[in-house]
């Protein structure tokens, strides 16, 4: 494509040095201009405290140290790599019960896969069953699914906390309403959802109960999005290709398998990693539902965060905590960047 | 709406409805219930049955939340006027700033371009808790100094503010002081403040603010501004003329999202306030909430969560088709 330029006349005469350089440089100039606002701002407010974070992580940094005017004062003193090994040898389990650096992690990742696997795959399906022809309601259904997606999550999180209360609470209601038909007594639907310590199933189930009631508020929360973005691409999937693929026997599991689900995939891996990296950080419902109990167990990385700087004050460690999250995702990401585009190589 | 069924046995029709309300069932039974909580005209303490449809319907709830939300000495307008600043301010300031940056990076080539981008980028991966720590420690050594004189007792007594006094930097002067005059010096924190908290959250709102713009903007053809340099326009004419009027929605769209992040942003304001005067209603409804509820009445909990969550949803609801498919594909390309 060809560009029409519209150069400036030339002065007579012909400007040299510093004028011909500020001649040159004012398309340049002009756009700095819209950047300095910007540019001033994150530097003040998001790179230098990122980088303050960074050397906070070094130091002991602790609430001694916020304050120079104070009696108690006490300058932060440079620690080298001593957060981090206490971080990731689970030393910091004398201010944090239970802490497990590994552990952690491998629930936030567990956390996040499964969740997203959930939302992805419930939201393609209910987009499909609504995207049946000659379905009834359909707007209605339209509707009323997107509620979930637009409802603060911080309310809806509260909400749910209320709701697995083991007396009070409309879950465990809901269920003994249900248990009554079948001749149970509500004394036997006294489910304590969030602060059962016990397993439940098992004695060695590794998860305990409060997982499964994240996860359903979670879940809730969750697969209406993945079915909003499985709806828009369902739309552009042309008709064509059913109606041949049924001319030549395909079953409906193969035409959702061959084509639907080919033809789906550009939207749906951007939406799920939007998921894996919302997910992950997914404050909101395991702090206020679940509070990261029982014993640490639900506990996600910036919960664990949080607490650092809200209840034992320790800045220089819940820095390094931070920096150590940030690698994490770093690597999450560039891991399912890979891993998207590997089999998209493979499709072509 | 009744289509045809032609296409659909009756079966299968009646099968899938059958799925599709138990779907409906789930997705209302939370909303439900605490809708029916707050209409309840008996006030409930705590519910001790399920009631999805209340017996009768009042608004004493409503009412009660907003004469006394919490223990805290803060009244129901003062929380609402906090929320509304924070998220206002945020989501204002994020959206100008923002979108004389993404203009630039979605159109115009200069160096350095490159090197902010991956800096937006990086940033955008931090998730907004894990910028805590530092933001808390910078922003409270940040004082503010407010040197005043007072003159005269009693009925008689007169404050002036003579200095301001930001890190070092004076703005205005003492003076002389003349007989019965006293010098006072206050000092604000400004991390002990809405500002701090809203500083906070544009160190995370104005990167994300600048990505979604950007991929807005780059959807947009270039023809019109290349016809427009034909014609001789400017830089900043093409940008206020072409690319502001037709980012109107997109503007829209990142102003809202600024807006709801400030509006139930529950974080740094726990982390930041102490002053029950500053606190917003995402920290009044976690008082209202499991441990910290106390003697709150769940009828008055369940109003508050409405109360906190209906002016959103609605605008929500009538954006979310901008908003899906900006989220995607700003956030990840």
């Amino acid at each position: 494509m060809t560009t029409l330029k519209t150069s400036a006349p030339i002065p007579e005469p012909a400007p040299d040095g510093f004028a011909l350089w500020w001649q040159r440089s004012a398309s340049t100039r002009n756009a700095y201009a819209y950047l300095i606002p910007a540019l001033t701002v994150m530097t003040l407010i998001t790179f230098y405290p990122l980088f303050y974070q960074l050397w906070m992580s070094f130091t002991d940094y602790n609430i001694r140290s916020l304050n120079p005017n104070a009696a108690t004062y006490l300058a932060p003193e440079w620690v080298g790599f001593q957060n981090y090994t206490d971080i990731l040898t689970g030393k910091i389990s004398d201010v944090l019960p239970n802490f497990n650096f590994w552990k952690l992690l491998a629930f936030n990742l567990f956390w996040t896969f499964s969740q997203v696997i959930v939302h992805v795959s419930m939201g393609i399906l209910i987009a499909v069953a609504l995207n049946v022809k000659g379905l009834w309601f359909k707007g209605i259904y339209r509707a009323i699914y997107i509620l979930p997606m637009v409802i603060p999550s911080m309310v809806v999180s509260v909400v749910w906390r209320n709701m697995f209360d083991p007396q009070y609470g409309a879950i465990n209601q809901a269920l003994a309403g249900i248990g009554s038909w079948f001749g149970y007594e509500e004394a036997d639907f006294v489910i304590r959802w969030i602060e059962q310590v016990q397993p439940p199933f098992a004695e060695w189930f590794p998860l305990p109960l409060s997982f499964f009631a994240i996860s359903l508020a979670n879940i809730w929360l969750g697969w209406p999005f993945m079915t909003i973005v499985a709806t828009g691409a369902l739309q552009s999937v042309p008709n064509d290709l059913y109606e041949a693929a049924s001319i030549d026997g395909a079953t409906a599991t193969q035409q959702f398998s061959r084509i639907t689900l080919p033809l789906i995939r550009p939207a749906m891996v951007p939406a799920a990693m939007y998921g894996i990296i919302a997910t992950f950080n997914q404050f909101n419902v395991i702090y206020f539902i679940s509070a990261g109990g029982p014993l640490r167990q639900t506990e996600i990385m910036v919960t664990t965060a949080f607490r650092l700087v809200n209840e034992q004050r320790l800045y220089g460690l819940a820095a390094a905590f931070c920096v150590v999250i940030f690698i994490i995702l770093l690597g999450l990401t560039l891991l399912t960047n890979t891993v998207t585009r590997a089999t998209e190589n493979y499709d072509a | 709406m009744l289509e045809s069924t032609k296409d659909m046995p009756i079966g299968k029709q009646i099968a899938l409805q059958a799925i599709l309300l138990l779907i409906t069932f789930t997705v209302m039974f939370p909303i439900m219930w605490i809708v029916s909580l707050s209409l309840d005209p008996r006030g409930i303490s705590r519910p001790t049955e399920l009631n999805l449809i209340p017996p009768g319907a009042s608004l004493e709830a409503y009412l009660a939340v907003m004469d006394k939300p919490t223990n805290n000495p803060v009244t129901f307008v003062e929380l609402v006027f906090n929320s509304l600043k924070l998220a206002t301010g945020v989501a204002f300031f994020s959206v100008a700033v923002g979108v004389l940056a993404a203009y630039v990076l979605s159109r115009r080539q200069f160096p350095g371009r490159e090197l902010f981008m991956l800096g937006v980028i990086t940033v955008l991966m931090v998730p907004s808790i894990a910028t805590i720590a530092p933001l808390f420690v910078t922003l409270n050594s940040l004082r503010i100094e407010v040197v005043s004189v007072v003159s005269g007792t009693g009925d008689e007594k007169s404050e002036e503010v003579r200095q301001l006094n930001i890190m070092g930097f004076e703005i205005g002067e003492v003076g002389e002081l003349n007989d019965g005059e006293k010098a006072s010096t206050e000092s604000h924190n400004v991390r002990n403040s809405l500002w701090g908290v809203g500083l906070a959250l544009v160190s995370g709102a104005l990167p994300f603010a600048i990505w979604n713009l950007k991929g807005y903007l780059d959807t947009i053809p270039k023809d019109l501004e290349e016809a427009a340099t034909i014609d001789g326009a400017s830089h900043n004419q093409i940008f206020l003329r072409i690319i502001l009027p037709l980012a109107t929605p997109a503007l829209a769209v990142t102003f809202f999202l600024g807006f709801l992040a400030g509006w139930t942003e529950f974080a740094m304001s726990w982390q930041f306030l102490t002053e029950p005067e500053d606190f917003t209603l995402s920290m009044a409804l976690w008082n209202m909430t499991g441990q910290y509820a106390g003697s709150v009445p769940w009828s008055r909990f369940a109003a508050m969560s409405l109360l906190v969550a209906a002016p959103v949803s609605i605008v929500y609801l009538m954006l979310q088709k901008y908003i899906v498919g900006g989220l995607t594909v700003g956030g990840v390309k």
